[in-house]
C-alpha cells in the first residue's frame, strides 16, 4: 500500500474514480443506490405523478373506503392498491407518505449532523473539561434506548412536525458526535494538523478547514445508517399515534390506520405502506453497507 | 557574544496518562492505580546561534520530538522558559509572539501525513502567507510558484493533490509550506528518515542550499548519525529525555566522551566495515514511564559505578564547547 | 547434499500481479545462489521487488500476485509448482522467514513457549513437550535473551520490540533451517537494538551453517554483514557480486549513485551525490533498461533491454555502460 503510493506516477486514477469503481463493483449496492433514488424521486414528485391528492378531502369519496387492489372508483379511475378507510387511493397516500417520512428522516438527520459533528470535533480538538463535559452527555444520551427518549420527549413536547423532528435530532446527534471524535481524534494527531499550528492559523479555520473535511468519510456512513433508523423511529413513533398528526400522515401512520382492518382481511392498507418502509430502508441500508466497505481503509487492499 | 537566536533555559515536558472513572473507581477498593507520568524532556538547556546547525541524535522514545515541538510552539512545555532573541517568548505581546512563531517553522517526518489530503498543493503553502497577510491575494500564485520553483518542483503541478506525488516530492512540498512564512529557524523532525536513499540525498542537499540562500538555522533531528554527521555544526545527544553529550560535531565523532554516545558510535553498521564484528551496548532502551535512577543510563553502561545508580551526572564541560553527563568525568 | 552446492538457487525467477491497471512485473527475471552459510544481502529501495522476491521463494505470494515463470531450486528440488503441503512442510522447518513486523510470526494470544512448542511438534510430532521446551528455551538463549525461562510464560505484547523480534528469529530458528530469509527484520528498530540483532544474527550463521538472504534497504548493513549482495532496481537484479566487489567497485551507475549518496561517502557539509528523478511505477517502465531516464550514463542504446552478463567471475551486471574502474575509486 504505502510502497504502491510512494511511487504513484501523477497519473493514477482519482480518490473519486477509484472510490466510485469500488462502489459499483457490487450488483446490490447499484440495486440499493436505483431503488433509492426510484423511492426519492417519487416522494419529490408525489404531487405531480401521485393519481389523486390523498389530503384534498374533495377529492376523497368515504363510499370508496376500504376498496380491495385494482378496484375501480365512481369516477373511472382504478385504486391499483386499494383504498384506506376514507376512501383514500392507498398508492397516492404511500407516495406522499414517502414525502413525509423522507423529508422527517432526512432532516432530523442532517441537523442532527450538523450538531453532533460540531460537539464531536470541538471535544476531539480541545480536549480537557470541554471534552469531558460533552463526551458524558454522549454517553449518557445513548445508554437510554432511542425510542425511550423519543416517547418521553414527545410526550413533554406534543405532537407536530416540529416537535418529531426535536425528537429525533435529540436521539441521534450523540452518535454523529461520538463517531466524529473517534476520527478527529485520530486526525488530529496528524502531522498536519501540527503543521497548521505551526503556522499559527486559527482554531476555527484549523478545525473546519483541516480536521472537518479528513473526517467526512465515516460520518457518510453513519449517515445512511441513521437516516435509514431516523426514517424507522419516526414510522414507529407514528404508529404508536405520537408521531405526526393525522393531518400529514407518513408511512407510519398510515401502517396504524390499516392496521385495525388487518385482522378483517383488509391487508393492503398496512401492507403496502409496510412494504414501501421496508423497501426504503433496505436500500439505504445497502447502500450504506457498501459505502462502509469501501470507505473503510482497513478493508481496502 | 551575539544573543542565541533560540534559547530553552531549564525545560521539561511531562504527559501524564491520567487515571480514568474506572480506576478510580478500583482506587476505592485498593488496587493502588496511579498516574502515569512520562518525564519526555527532563530539564534541558539548549541555546542555538544563528546560522548554525544542531544535531539531535537519540533512540526512539527518548524525546527528541517532543524537544523539536516544544522549541517549534507546537506544544508548551511543562516547565522552562523559551526565548527568541533573548525575549522569552510567552512575555511577548500577542502580535510580536506570533510573528517569533512564524520565524520558526517545523519539517515533519511523515510526507503523508504531513500533508492535508483535501487542499490542493497550492492552498496548503498559500494559505498561511495569505492568512498573515505576508502575500496579498491577487500575488498568490506567483508567491507559490516561486517557492515552488526553490524546492525543485514544478509549478505546473500546483494544482494536483498531494496523493498525486511522490515520497521525495511531499517532502519538498511540506519544505515549501514552511518556507512560504519566511521562517528563520527550521526544526526538522526526522525530516528524511521516510525516504529511499537516492531521494533522501536530494532532499538533503537541498537543506543545505536552503541554508546557504536564505541562511537559515536549524535544529536537525534525527536517529542517523550519518545523516546527523553530514549536516550539522553542534551534536546534541539526548538519551530518556535528558542530554547526555553536547559538542562541536569532529569532536564528537572523534572523541566521544559518554559512553553512550561511543556504544552508539560502535553500533552503527557504516559502508566502510565490512563483516564488522558488531559490539553491542546490553540491554534494552528503558521505559521512560519508570527511568532508572541515577545516571539513566547505568544498567547498560560498561562503567558503571555505584555512583551512578543513585546520583545524576550534570552536564559539564570537559573541553572547549564540550559538555558531558558522566561520573567518570568526576 | 555436495558441498558447495548452493541451498538455493533461483533462475530467472518472474513474479507478476495482474492489476486493474495492468500486469504489474514486481520480479522480472531475478537469478541468484546462496551457499551454506553464506549471508546474501539483498538491497534495494522501496517497491524494487525485494519482499515480493523473498514471498516467492517460499510460495507466499497471494493473488493477484503469481509467480509467472522461472525455477526456484531448494537443495535441488523446484518449489515453483510444489504443492502446498510440500511447502507447508518446509516453511518454518528447512526454510525461515523472518519478517520486519515480528507480529507476523507471534501469535497474539498464546504464551510464547505454547507457540514455540507447536513449532517444533508441527514438524516433529516425535518430540514430546518436555523436549521441546528445553529445545526453545535454548532457542531463547541463543538471541540474547536474559532468564529464557521467565521469558518462555510471557505473551508477545508483553515484550518491547526488539525483544519480539528476537522470539521471532529463535521461532524461525528452533528447526534448525538449512534457509533463513530474513526480510527488513530491523528496519524498525533502534540503531542500538539493530546491532544487538545483527550480532546475534552474525554468530548464529557462524554456528548453525545456515544460508541467510538478508533484505534490507541499507547498504550499510549490507556491508557489515553479508559475504555476497544483490542490488535490485524495478524488479530486477542490476548487479551482483562479494560485497568488497560491489561496494567498493560499483559498476552498475545505479549501485554507484546509491553509494555515493550515503552521508558518510562524502566530505561533511559538502553536497551529496543524487540520483536525479524518482523510482519510476513498475506499471510505468521506462523501455529497455529501466535506470535509463534517471542513468548519467545512458546513451540511445540504453532503450534495449541490456542483457545480463558476468563482466569479471562472480559478478553479475545489467548494464551497457558500466562505470569504470578508475571511477569508482575516485
Ligand atoms: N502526546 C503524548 N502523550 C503521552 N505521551 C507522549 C506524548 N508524546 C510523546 N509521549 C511520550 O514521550 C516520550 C518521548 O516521545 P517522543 O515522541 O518525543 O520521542 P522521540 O525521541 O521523538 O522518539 P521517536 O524516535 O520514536 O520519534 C515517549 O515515551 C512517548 O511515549
Ligand atoms: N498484492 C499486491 N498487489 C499489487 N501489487 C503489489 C502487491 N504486492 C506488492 N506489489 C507491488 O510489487 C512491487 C514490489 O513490492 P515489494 O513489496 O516487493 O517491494 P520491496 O522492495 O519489498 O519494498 P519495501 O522496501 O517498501 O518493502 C511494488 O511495486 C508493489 O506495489
Ligand atoms: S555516569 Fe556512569 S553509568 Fe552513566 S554513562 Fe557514565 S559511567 Fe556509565
Ligand atoms: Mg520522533
Ligand atoms: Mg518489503
Amino acid at each position: 500500500m504505502t510502497t504502491d503510493a510512494l511511487r504513484a506516477t501523477p497519473k493514477v486514477e482519482t480518490p473519486l474514480r477509484r472510490f466510485l469503481t469500488d462502489f459499483f463493483a457490487s450488483k446490490l449496492a447499484i440495486a440499493g443506490l436505483v431503488g433509492l433514488t426510484l423511492v426519492v424521486l417519487i416522494a419529490i414528485f408525489a404531487p405531480w405523478i401521485a393519481p389523486q391528492n390523498p389530503y384534498d378531502l374533495r377529492q376523497l369519496d368515504i363510499m370508496d373506503g376500504r376498496l380491495p387492489p385494482g378496484s375501480k372508483s365512481f369516477s373511472g379511475m382504478t385504486y391499483w392498491l386499494g383504498t384506506d378507510d376514507q376512501g383514500r387511493d392507498m398508492l397516492s397516500g404511500i407516495m406522499y407518505g414517502l414525502r413525509t417520512s423522507l423529508a422527517v428522516g432526512f432532516g432530523a438527520s442532517l441537523l442532527a449532523l450538523m450538531i453532533g459533528m460540531s460537539a464531536g470535533l470541538i471535544a476531539a480538538y480541545f480536549g480537557g473539561w470541554v471534552e469531558s463535559l460533552i463526551m458524558r452527555i454522549v454517553d449518557i444520551q445513548l445508554s437510554f434506548p432511542a425510542i425511550l427518549v423519543a416517547l418521553i420527549l414527545l410526550a413533554v413536547l406534543g405532537q407536530g412536525v416540529d416537535k418529531i423532528v426535536i425528537a429525533l435530532v435529540a436521539v441521534q446527534w450523540a452518535y454523529y458526535a461520538r463517531t466524529v471524535r473517534g476520527t478527529a481524534l485520530v486526525e488530529r494527531r496528524k502531522e498536519y494538523i501540527e503543521a497548521a499550528r505551526c503556522l499559527a492559523l486559527g482554531d476555527r479555520r484549523i478545525v473546519f478547514k483541516h480536521l472537518l473535511p479528513n473526517c467526512l468519510p465515516p460520518l457518510i456512513v453513519v449517515n445512511t445508517v441513521l437516516v435509514a433508523s431516523a426514517i424507522a423511529l419516526e414510522a414507529t413513533l407514528s404508529f404508536l399515534g405520537l408521531g405526526l398528526p393525522v393531518t400529514k400522515p407518513s408511512l407510519g401512520l398510515l401502517i396504524a390506520n390499516g392496521f385495525a382492518y388487518l385482522l378483517s382481511g383488509k391487508y393492503w392498507i398496512s401492507f403496502f405502506p409496510g412494504v414501501a418502509l421496508l423497501f426504503t430502508i433496505v436500500c439505504i441500508n445497502l447502500v450504506g453497507d457498501q459505502l462502509r466497505d469501501v470507505l473503510n481503509p482497513r478493508l481496502q487492499k | 557574544m551575539l544573543e542565541p537566536m533560540i534559547q530553552l533555559a531549564n525545560v521539561s515536558r511531562r504527559f501524564a496518562k491520567r487515571l480514568d472513572v474506572a480506576a478510580r473507581i478500583a482506587n476505592w477498593f485498593g488496587a493502588g492505580l496511579k498516574d502515569e507520568i512520562v518525564h519526555a524532556v527532563d530539564r534541558v538547556d539548549l541555546e542555538v546561534r544563528q546560522g548554525e546547525v544542531v544535531g539531535l541524535v537519540g533512540e526512539s522514545g527518548c524525546g527528541k520530538s517532543t524537544l523539536g515541538r516544544i522549541v517549534a510552539g507546537i506544544l508548551p512545555p511543562s516547565e522552562g522558559t523559551r526565548a527568541w532573541h533573548g525575549k522569552a517568548i510567552d512575555t511577548l505581546p500577542a502580535a510580536e509572539a506570533r510573528q517569533a512563531e512564524l520565524k520558526i517553522q517545523m519539517i515533519f517526518q511523515d510526507p503523508f501525513a504531513s500533508l492535508n489530503p483535501r487542499l490542493r498543493v497550492t492552498d496548503i503553502v498559500a494559505e498561511a502567507p495569505v492568512a498573515h497577510g505576508i502575500v496579498k491575494g491577487s500575488e498568490r500564485e506567483a508567491y507559490v510558484d516561486d517557492l515552488l520553483r526553490r524546492v525543485g518542483l514544478d509549478p505546473s503541478l500546483k494544482r494536483r493533490y498531494p496523493h498525486q506525488f511522490s515520497g521525495g516530492q511531499r517532502a519538498r512540498i511540506g519544505i515549501a509550506r514552511a518556507l512560504a512564512v519566511k521562517p528563520e529557524f527550521m526544526v526538522c523532525d526526522e525530516a528524511v528518515a521516510a525516504l529511499d536513499v537516492s531521494i533522501q540525498a536530494q532532499v538533503l542537499n537541498l537543506f543545505m542550499d536552503l541554508r546557504a540562500d536564505l541562511g537559515l538555522t536549524y535544529l536537525f533531528i534525527s536517529h542517523d548519525l550519518g545523516v546527523v554527521e553530514h549536516l550539522s555544526d553542534r551534536v546534541v545527544i539526548m538519551y530518556l529525555g535528558r542530554f547526555v553529550e553536547i559538542a562541536a560535531t569532529e569532536d564528537l565523532f572523534q572523541r566521544p566522551n559518554h559512553p553512550y554516545t561511543q556504544a552508539l558510535l560502535r553500533g552503527i553498521p557504516r559502508l566502510d566495515a565490512r563483516k564488522q564484528a558488531f559490539e553491542p551496548v546490553q540491554g534494552e532502551i528503558p521505559s521512560p514511564l519508570n527511568p532508572p535512577p541515577g545516571c539513566h543510563f547505568h544498567p547498560r553502561c560498561k562503567h558503571a559505578m555505584e555512583r551512578c545508580r543513585v546520583e545524576q551526572p550534570d552536564l559539564k564541560p570537559i573541553a572547549p564547547g564540550h559538555w558531558s553527563a558522566c561520573h567518570l568525568n568526576g | 547434499m555436495r558441498p558447495n552446492q548452493p541451498v538455493l538457487a533461483v533462475e530467472s525467477l518472474r513474479t507478476h500481479f495482474d492489476t486493474r491497471a495492468g500486469v504489474l512485473k514486481a520480479v522480472d527475471d531475478v537469478s541468484f545462489q546462496v551457499a551454506p552459510g553464506q549471508v546474501l544481502g539483498l538491497v534495494g529501495e522501496s517497491g524494487s521487488g525485494k519482499t515480493v522476491t523473498g514471498f516467492s521463494i517460499i510460495g507466499l505470494v497471494d493473488p493477484p500476485g503469481r509467480v509467472a515463470g522461472g525455477k526456484v531450486l531448494f537443495k535441488g528440488e523446484d518449489l515453483v509448482g510444489a504443492s502446498e503441503e510440500r511447502l507447508r512442510g518446509l516453511r518454518g522447518d528447512r526454510v525461515a522467514m523472518i519478517f520486519q513486523d515480528p507480529m507476523m510470526t507471534l501469535n497474539p494470544v498464546l504464551r510464547v513457549d505454547t507457540q514455540m512448542i507447536e513449532a517444533i511438534q508441527a514438524h516433529d510430532p516425535k518430540v514430546d513437550r518436555k523436549a521441546a521446551l528445553i529445545r526453545a528455551r535454548d532457542a531463547l538463549g541463543r538471541v540474547g535473551i536474559p532468564s529464557p525461562d521467565e521469558r518462555l510464560k510471557a505473551y508477545p505484547h508483553q515484550f518491547s520490540g526488539g525483544m519480539r523480534q528476537r522470539v521471532a528469529i529463535a521461532i524461525a530458528l528452533l528447526n534448525k533451517p538449512d534457509l533463513i530469509i530474513a526480510d527488513e527484520p530491523t528496519t524498525a528498530l533502534d540503531v542500538t537494538i539493530q546491532g544487538q540483532i545483527l550480532y546475534e544474527v552474525q554468530k548464529l550463521c557462524r554456528e548453525t551453517g545456515a544460508a541467510l538472504i538478508w533484505i534490507t534497504h541499507d547498504l550499510s548493513v549490507v556491508a557489515g554483514l553479508a559475504d555476497a549482495v544483490c542490488v535490485m532496481y524495478a524488479g530486477r537484479i542490476v548487479e551482483s557480486g562479494s560485497v568488497d566487489d560491489v561496494l567498493d567497485r560499483p559498476m552498475h551507475p545505479y549501485t554507484a549513485g546509491l553509494i555515493g549518496s550515503v552521508p558518510s561517502r562524502n566530505r561533511r557539509g559538502s553536497k551529496l551525490a543524487q540520483i536525479p528523478g524518482m523510482t519510476p511505477s513498475l506499471l510505468n517502465l521506462p523501455q529497455g533498461c529501466a535506470f535509463r531516464t534517471r542513468c548519467s550514463h545512458a546513451q540511445p542504446g540504453c532503450a534495449v533491454e541490456p542483457p545480463i552478463t558476468q563482466p569479471v567471475p562472480g559478478r553479475t551486471l545489467r548494464c551497457f555502460h558500466p562505470v569504470g574502474l578508475a571511477h569508482a575509486h575516485a
